[in-house]
This record gives structure tokens, C-alpha cells and sequence, in this order.
């Protein structure tokens, strides 16, 4: 076992980065809050680790996500990733098989060929030397890739990449030289004692004749371990942090934690767990279709985590959830920006000068919220469709708006949200209703989600869903072609895709768009903008109808009143909610017209 | 005298039997064609004329005639292709018949913004909300004013800037003659309905014409029409079928609920369907409310930089009928400056 010199680069950048990395472990593990806590050891001894080792596998080496995002990205992180691991893994057993019995510095496996440049005879060396060098040609496949990706990136499916800051380069540059070094010394060394593999041997019989090998030997060894050690060094500051980090990620979702209304240990994981990969940049609409690119969340991540807080980033956003869906890490990004939105200081109070009253008494309760209010056509369908039903309801807020309390609450005003939820709660449940029935998706998210009603609260499209479904009314088929667009809070916000689309099945012919479900553009009215003009506003508009009319529907259907409202401003055809489809396609007893089988769902589509 | 130049003239509103008339004296052989099977336009729904209640069909009275006289009228008719050849236009007309164009002017007007867009003022939903051109039509046929329910309203609404100064109907623009329209025809509510209140609701009024400020005036001093500042956030119904208008009464400071038997709703002017035809036929420039561009808005307001299109009327931006009159007359005279600036380059 030998020792040089050049190894301390190497090996003083690794004990730093072990040190770093565990501290920041031990830290973020201990300002887990109690919740958190319980879930992390309840979850340690479960089935739910050995997913998470599987998850490790399958995406923090392998990158299967990113594979889906295009092939070639995936092949890329891949390489670097699974073919440094496989690298370091087979060092080593090369290490243990050429000298067995000993406990080796964490350098001899890597600068192995250095101290026995002629290891030979023992079982497998051959083997090995082709493997490592195979491998090392794997891995610089994936530098040379990653070079080419800085200067074409749509060759890897991405039309913008991020924006690195300086100690981020400092890292890329190092890590891009790792591998290249490394082919160099070792390559060095086999031309001098006539050793190495394919491809190591015969760059160091080449160079050979090129260069003195005897005296670039040494500072080729050097120059490898310092790109090492520089590598180590910068990792914890740069985005590189997010190797080790992911993995904790990883083990703590699959325990059920998450980010909730504010800044948690888990969030700041979150955040280090962000490879700024900007994978995130091409779904944004504000980016494609607004021509904005320093929003995205890459960029919001990265000022949480350097704490150089933007409020225009922070602000100028959608919302719509497309970014959490792209991010190969799975970051909820949406709610670390709500977090951050929320930091700001707010001045001045807000008194509530809504009186609680009670309801009278009814079996279902319909909500039709402030933007519900905008859409009468879609109130008085639902109108129309309870009465048919025979239903009694209760339209809580036909005379007065009520407000849900989610305005409030992004605005910051965590607390009056919460008076106004309970004269609210008290409003809902005074009547005895079991089911709460409302036509906005933003409305319904935060009934479900934080009221912690002990009633069945149901968006209008699962509701009408279940009306066909007990058969309590009737659709006609209408000569009709229909494309259906998932607005962001009930797709993505809510995970509802299947019930709207089986009822515009029984309505009339459904078209595909192209961007379905949880792909679905954000029609542009998204309150969760505030700062957007209108121009982009529109622009974005009209590139959420390219794609739903990509099949030139007669209608779109959506089941937003406010996307709803938003399209309409600038669709060449008309559009329609659910709730006006479901009216007019509705089959009435006097329609005096002969029911056929398909008037009812098949039972088999309720099972998905 | 060369053979006569022939000008096309595409619109029979206002503007462009004004034009066609002023042409045809100056010597030039005029065709205008118009789309419905009358000449007239909007000007034929009007029943009387701010500012000074003179009825609607005087004007068009004395226009129809006197281009039907001079120029070639071709009714039902539109434009289909138009090819620029050789300094002339070869244009191909829904009709089958193909003409030859030394120079065309388009005239193809506005269009009212389609009031089911702001679906929250319950146009089309609501039998008791309707739009001033629908209760202009009541006053052209003596149409007594009622509810859908046949009942005399005791409460008249009107919702100026529907469709205009909207930023989220991208209608930025103002259209002009709504407010001054909201007041004459508040005024005639009330001369016909004594008992009736009359409500204007308003962002800011624009009294921009001659005569205007004294018919506001008057409507409240003489006729008790009252003006709320606030623009209208929605409307929904009662049971009794009235309009309940939810605002912000701006200059009060507060919230207002009222309820109103009947809603007028003042929708603006957009580009006609023939405009942006023409105008993507012809390569037209538009401003940023989609209207043709002139070449020059304060000293070449009919001329365009396509060299023998000119433009006149309200397809270059919302105006009145006297404005549209005086623009038509100056169309005419941009014309013939063409015609002899481009004899003088040919010789």
C-alpha cells in the first residue's frame, strides 16, 4: 500500500464533503418538527425503505424520469451518475481482490493504477482492466454530452437550460475534467509499463511516442486528484449538492413527509435536493408562450437556497403546477413558492364584518364561488340539473357572495382566512347537508383540503359524475365533437381527470388534445398571478387553445369558471363548462324519445 | 381627359356612400358594394341621432338616393380574391363578376362586441338584460318598453363600456359614442316611462362632441337620470326575475347592490368581420385595438401603405356618424391627390 503526495487534494476534499454532508444531515434531521419526527421512525423499520433504496436506484442513478423527458438528457445523467457509482463500486472490488485482507485508504482504489501500475495474475485482471476502462468511456460519453448540451441544448430535448452562477461553473468545470484526467494518467502510467486496457493501453502506446511519459506522469496523477478535490470542495455550495441530498429526499417522501404552510426542514431539502437541471423551464407557459424566462422555479429554488429573496420571481407565476409535474427530483415547487410569497411583510389589518348566521336545513349543499358568481350560465345548469335530479339543495351563496377564503390566504392573510373558513364552516354544516357540492375547482381544493369537513365535498364534475352514475338523470348523446380541458387546481391540484372526460364521453365525441391531463397548459387566468399583464396574459391564453383545438373540436369544455371565462375572450368556437354540456345533453322524461342502453355509465368505467 | 379611373368602394355605410358620392362628382367612376341587401349600415338600426334627437333616417334619406344615382350599387354582394396587378386591383366578387380597380377603399366598419363575452352581465341568460342596439330597435318600431314579463320597469339600468376599456376582453380602447348613447337613450327612457328611475353606471364619461355635456346636463337636471360611478362586477337574477347589479360605487367608497328591471348594456365598437377580412387580404397594418392603421394619424388618416387602399369610416377606429361623414368627404379627396400625384410621376 502506497502513499503519495498528490493524493491529498483528493482526499482532504472527500473528509470535507463526508463532514459537510453529515452535519447538514444531522441538521436537517433534527429540525424535523415533531410530526415529521413520527413519521420518519415509524416509517424507518417499513416496506417504505425498501422503496426508497429501489427509488435511489431507479432515479438518483439511474434517472428514469429524466429518460422520459427525452432520451438522450437521461442517457447523460445516467452516464455521469451510474457510471461514476459503478466506477467507484468496481475500484474497489478490484482493490479488495488484488490485495484481500487489508483496509484500504479511501484513495488506493481510486488512484489504483498509480501504486500497481503492474497489478497483474491476480483473478480477473483482465476482466478489470477492460471493465474500468469501459466504464470510463461510458462516463465520458456523458461529458462530452453535457459539453455539447451547453452549446446546443435542444439536441437533448431542452429549448432553454439554467443559468449557472459562478461556483456552479467552478464545480461543472472540475467535474468535466475529472474523467478526462483521469483517462489521461492512467493512460500515462499503462504506456509506461506497458499495461491498461483497450483503451487506457493503447492511448498510453500512442502517447508514447508522443510525449515523454516519465516526466508528465506525475503531474497528470496530480492534475487528477485536484479536479477531484476541487469537485468535493464546491460541491456543497453549488448545485452538486443536490447528489447527496436527493437521497435523504427521497427516504423522507416515501415516509409521507412534505412541505406544508411553512418553511420546514424537509422544504430546505427540497431546496438542496434542486439539481437547477431546468428541466422545469420548458413546461412553464409564462416561458413558451410569454416569452419569460427568469421565473421559472429553478430560479425560485435557487434564490430560497442562497437567500437572495425576488419578489417579482416569487410573484410573477401561474401557479399552475405544470413544473411540478416535469421535476425529475419531484419537488412540489408550487408550494415552496406559496412559502416564500407568504415571507413578505404585511402591514395594516383586515377587519371581518361578515355576520355567522345559520343554513336551513337541505341534503346538498351548492357552492358556486365569487368566480361561479361571473358565470351565471353555469350556476343556472346546475340549477336546472339538481332540480331534475330531484335533489334537495341549498345554493348557499346565491344571494350573497361568500368568499372560500383562498384569496386571503395567498395574499398572506393566514389568519383572517382562517375567522372567515369558520363562519364559513359553521354556514355549511348549520344546514346538516352530507354533500357539498361547488363549481370551482380553487373553491373545492380548499374545502377538501382545509376546512376538515365531515362532509362529502365534491367538485360539480364528480358530483354530476355520480348523478349519472345512480342513474338519477339521463344524457343523450349529442352530434357534437368536444375537447376538455383539465384546469390546474381540479387536474393537477386534484388529481381529477377521469370523471369529466366519461361524462363528455356519454355527451358527445371526445377529442384528444395536446396536452392532456396532468400536461394540460394553464388557460392564463390564473389568480395566482397577480403581476402578469395582460399581453402575456393572452399570448398564453391562445397557446393553451392551440393545443385543445389541435383535433378542431366543435366545443371546448372545461369545468373552471374561470378558465372558462378566460378562453372564451379569445376562442375562435365556443366554450362551454361541463355543467352547460351536461344541461343540454340532459334527457328528459317529456323528451318522449326512446332510451337506449348507452344513456347510463357501463359499470366497468366506475372501477378506474 | 384619360380613360375615367375606377374606384372600388367596399362598404355601404355612411362612409362609404359619402365617399362614393363625393368621387363620383369629382369625375370618377365609382362601384360600391355592400353585403346586406340594403345600403345604410348600422346608421338603418338607429332610430333617433345624438346630440340632437334628429330622427336616424334623414341622413340615410338623403344618402342612399344620391349614390344610388351616380355610383354602380351592387347589393349582397363581397369581396372574395384581390390581386394587384400592374398598378391596377383584379377583384374577384362573391357574385361570380370580376372588375378592374384603379384604387379601393375600404369601408367595412365596426362591428358591436358580442355582449355574451362578459357572460357576469348575464347577456343571453338573463330575458331581462339586453344591449342599447336591441333597445334602439324597440324605439325604431314603437316598441312600448317593457320586461321580458310584459310589465312596465319601474328600474332602468345602463352598463356603459361593455367590451370597451376592458382589458380582459383585450378591448383596450374606448369607443366613444357609448356614453353619449347611454344618455340619449336614458333620456328617452324617461321621456316615455315617467315613473321609471333611470340608472347610468359609468367608469368616467366622455362628453367629447359638440353639444354632448348639455345633453348630460339636461339628462339630469330635466330628467332625473341618475350616475353612478363604479363599473358593474356581475348581475344575477331574482326570483322575480329582476337583475340584481353588484358594483362599486367609486365616488361613495362602498359596495352597491341594486336591483333593476331591465339592463341595457352600451356593447363597443370592434373591428367588422369585413375589416379584418380586408385587412388581412390586404396586408393592412392594424393598431393595437386591431383597426386599420392609417399611414399617418394626423395628416394621411385615409391613406394606407398599400399604395391604391384607402381606408374611411370606423373600420379605422370607433367613431360617429358625422365624424365617419367628414372622414368619408376627406377619403374622397386623398383619393384624387393619389390619382393626380401618381399621372404626374407617369408622365
Amino acid at each position: 500500500m502506497g502513499f503519495d503526495l498528490f493524493v491529498i487534494p483528493f482526499t482532504a476534499g472527500l473528509a470535507f464533503l463526508l463532514v459537510w454532508f453529515l452535519y447538514k444531515t444531522v441538521e436537517w434531521l433534527s429540525h424535523l418538527n415533531r410530526v415529521d419526527r413520527t413519521m420518519l421512525r415509524r416509517g424507518v423499520i417499513s416496506s417504505k425503505t425498501v422503496r426508497s433504496v429501489k427509488e435511489v436506484i431507479l432515479e438518483s442513478l439511474l434517472h428514469r424520469k429524466i429518460f422520459r423527458t427525452n432520451p438522450l438528457l437521461g442517457y447523460m445523467h445516467m452516464s455521469l451518475a451510474f457510471g461514476w457509482f459503478l466506477l467507484i463500486v468496481a475500484g474497489n472490488v478490484e482493490a479488495m481482490i488484488f490485495k484481500p485482507a487489508t483496509i484500504h485508504p479511501p484513495y488506493y482504489p481510486i488512484f489504483f493504477r498509480f501504486f500497481e501500475p503492474e497489478a497483474a495474475g491476480f483473478p480477473g485482471a483482465k476482466a478489470f482492466e477492460f471493465i474500468m476502462d469501459f466504464l470510463l468511456v461510458f462516463i465520458l460519453s456523458g461529458v462530452a454530452l453535457a459539453l455539447f448540451k451547453r452549446i446546443r441544448s435542444r439536441a437533448l430535448g431542452m429549448k432553454k437550460t439554467t443559468r449557472l452562477l459562478w461556483y456552479d461553473r467552478l464545480a461543472l468545470y472540475s467535474l468535466w475534467c475529472i474523467f478526462p484526467f483521469r483517462l489521461l494518467a492512467e493512460s500515462i502510467t499503462s504506456g509506461i509499463y506497458q499495461t491498461g486496457g483497450i483503451v487506457t493501453g493503447s492511448l498510453g502506446n500512442i502517447l508514447a511516442g508522443l510525449i515523454p511519459l516519465q516526466s508528465f506522469e506525475y503531474p497528470a496523477w496530480w492534475a487528477y486528484s485536484l479536479a477531484l478535490g476541487l469537485f468535493f470542495v464546491a460541491l456543497p455550495f453549488s448545485r452538486y449538492m443536490h447528489i447527496p441530498t436527493e437521497v435523504v429526499l427521497i427516504f423522507l417522501r416515501n415516509y409521507g413527509i412534505h412541505t406544508r404552510n411553512s418553511y420546514s426542514s424537509y422544504s430546505e431539502i427540497e431546496v438542496y435536493s434542486c439539481s437547477r437541471c431546468g428541466i422545469c423551464i420548458d413546461p412553464c407557459p409564462m416561458s413558451e408562450a410569454a416569452g419569460i424566462q427568469n421565473i421559472q422555479s429553478v430560479y425560485m429554488i435557487r434564490n430560497i437556497r442562497y437567500k437572495t429573496p425576488d419578489e417579482e420571481v416569487n410573484d410573477n407565476c401561474l401557479m399552475c403546477g405544470r413544473c411540478n409535474i416535469a421535476c425529475p427530483v419531484g419537488i412540489v415547487t408550487t408550494d415552496l413558492r406559496a412559502i416564500a410569497r407568504n415571507e413578505r411583510h404585511l402591514s395594516g389589518n383586515l377587519h371581518l364584518t361578515i355576520p355567522a348566521t345559520s343554513s336551513p336545513h337541505h341534503d346538498v349543499i351548492y357552492f358556486a364561488g365569487c368566480m361561479g358568481q361571473l358565470t351565471p350560465a353555469v350556476t343556472q345548469s346546475m340549477e336546472t340539473i339538481l332540480q331534475q335530479a330531484g335533489e334537495d339543495y341549498l345554493f348557499l351563496d346565491k344571494e350573497e357572495s361568500i368568499c372560500c377564503g383562498r384569496p386571503l390566504a395567498l395574499a398572506g392573510r393566514i389568519a383572517e382566512a382562517k375567522q372567515l373558513m369558520e363562519i364559513n364552516r359553521d354556514k355549511i354544516l348549520s344546514s346538516g347537508a352530507r354533500t357539498l357540492v361547488t363549481s370551482c375547482p380553487i373553491c373545492y381544493k380548499v374545502f377538501r383540503e382545509d376546512y376538515h369537513l365531515p362532509i362529502n365535498v365534491m367538485h360539480h364534475t364528480q358530483y354530476l359524475h355520480r348523478l349519472l352514475m345512480q342513474g338519477r338523470i339521463r344524457l343523450r348523446s349529442q352530434n357534437i365533437s368536444l375537447a376538455y380541458h383539465d384546469p390546474c387546481e381540479l387536474g393537477r391540484g386534484s388529481g381529477i381527470y377521469e370523471e369529466p372526460r366519461q361524462i363528455l364521453r356519454l355527451a358527445g365525441n371526445l377529442l384528444p388534445t395536446a396536452s392532456e391531463k396532468e400536461k394540460s397548459i394553464c388557460c392564463g387566468g390564473s389568480l395566482g398571478n397577480t403581476v402578469l399583464n395582460q399581453k402575456k396574459r393572452h399570448a398564453i391564453t391562445e397557446y393553451s387553445l392551440e393545443s385543445l383545438t389541435i383535433n378542431n373540436p366543435d366545443t371546448i369544455v372545461t369545468s373552471c369558471p374561470l378558465c372558462k371565462k378566460t378562453f372564451a375572450q379569445r376562442s375562435d368556437r365556443p366554450v362551454l363548462d361541463i355543467a352547460e354540456v351536461v344541461k343540454s345533453a340532459i334527457f328528459r322524461d317529456k323528451d318522449n324519445i326512446r332510451i337506449r342502453e348507452n344513456y347510463q355509465i357501463p359499470a366497468e368505467e366506475f372501477s378506474s | 381627359m384619360h380613360t375615367r379611373k375606377h374606384i372600388l368602394v367596399i362598404g355601404g355605410g355612411v362612409a362609404g356612400m359619402e365617399s362614393a358620392i363625393h368621387l363620383c362628382d369629382m369625375g370618377y367612376e365609382v362601384t360600391l358594394i355592400e353585403k346586406q341587401d340594403q345600403l345604410g349600415g348600422h346608421v338603418l338600426k338607429w332610430d333617433f341621432l345624438f346630440p340632437d334627437h334628429r330622427p336616424a333616417y334623414e341622413i340615410t334619406n338623403e344618402l342612399c338616393p344620391a349614390v344610388e344615382e351616380k355610383a354602380t350599387i351592387k347589393l349582397q354582394t363581397e369581396v372574395k380574391n384581390i390581386v394587384r396587378q400592374n398598378g391596377h386591383f383584379e377583384v374577384a366578387l362573391s357574385d361570380g363578376e370580376k372588375l378592374t380597380a384603379d384604387a379601393l377603399l375600404v369601408a367595412t366598419g365596426f362591428d358591436l362586441f358580442d355582449a355574451h363575452k362578459k357572460e357576469e352581465y348575464g347577456y343571453g341568460i338573463y330575458d331581462n338584460v339586453i344591449t342599447a342596439a336591441e333597445l334602439e330597435e324597440r324605439f325604431q318600431n314603437k316598441i312600448p318598453i317593457r320586461t321580458a314579463a310584459g310589465k312596465k320597469p319601474a328600474r332602468v339600468g345602463f352598463v356603459h363600456c361593455v367590451g370597451s376599456r376592458d382589458e380582459k376582453v383585450g378591448n383596450e380602447y374606448c369607443s366613444k359614442v357609448c356614453c353619449v348613447t347611454a344618455v340619449k337613450q336614458a333620456m328617452r327612457v324617461r321621456e316615455s316611462l315617467p315613473g321609471c328611475e333611470v340608472f347610468c353606471f359609468y367608469m368616467d364619461l366622455r362628453m367629447f362632441g359638440r353639444y354632448f355635456e348639455d345633453l348630460y346636463r339636461e339628462a339630469q337636471e330635466k330628467w332625473g337620470v341618475q350616475f353612478i360611478r363604479g363599473r358593474l362586477s356581475e348581475a344575477a337574477e331574482d326570483i322575480d326575475q329582476r337583475i340584481i347589479v353588484k358594483l362599486e360605487d367609486t365616488l361613495a367608497g362602498r359596495p352597491l347592490r341594486m336591483a333593476v328591471d331591465l339592463l341595457v348594456l352600451l356593447t363597443g365598437f370592434v373591428p367588422s368581420e369585413g375589416t379584418r377580412r380586408m385587412a388581412t387580404m390586404l396586408n393592412l397594418p392594424l393598431g393595437n385595438d386591431r383597426f386599420i392603421k392609417p399611414s399617418d394619424e394626423h395628416l394621411r388618416r385615409n391613406l394606407t401603405p398599400v399604395p391604391g387602399v384607402f381606408v374611411t369610416g370606423a373600420s379605422a377606429g370607433p367613431r360617429s356618424i358625422s365624424e365617419s361623414i367628414s372622414d368619408a368627404r376627406a377619403a374622397a379627396l386623398e383619393i384624387a391627390a393619389w390619382f393626380n400625384n401618381s399621372s404626374q410621376h407617369a408622365i
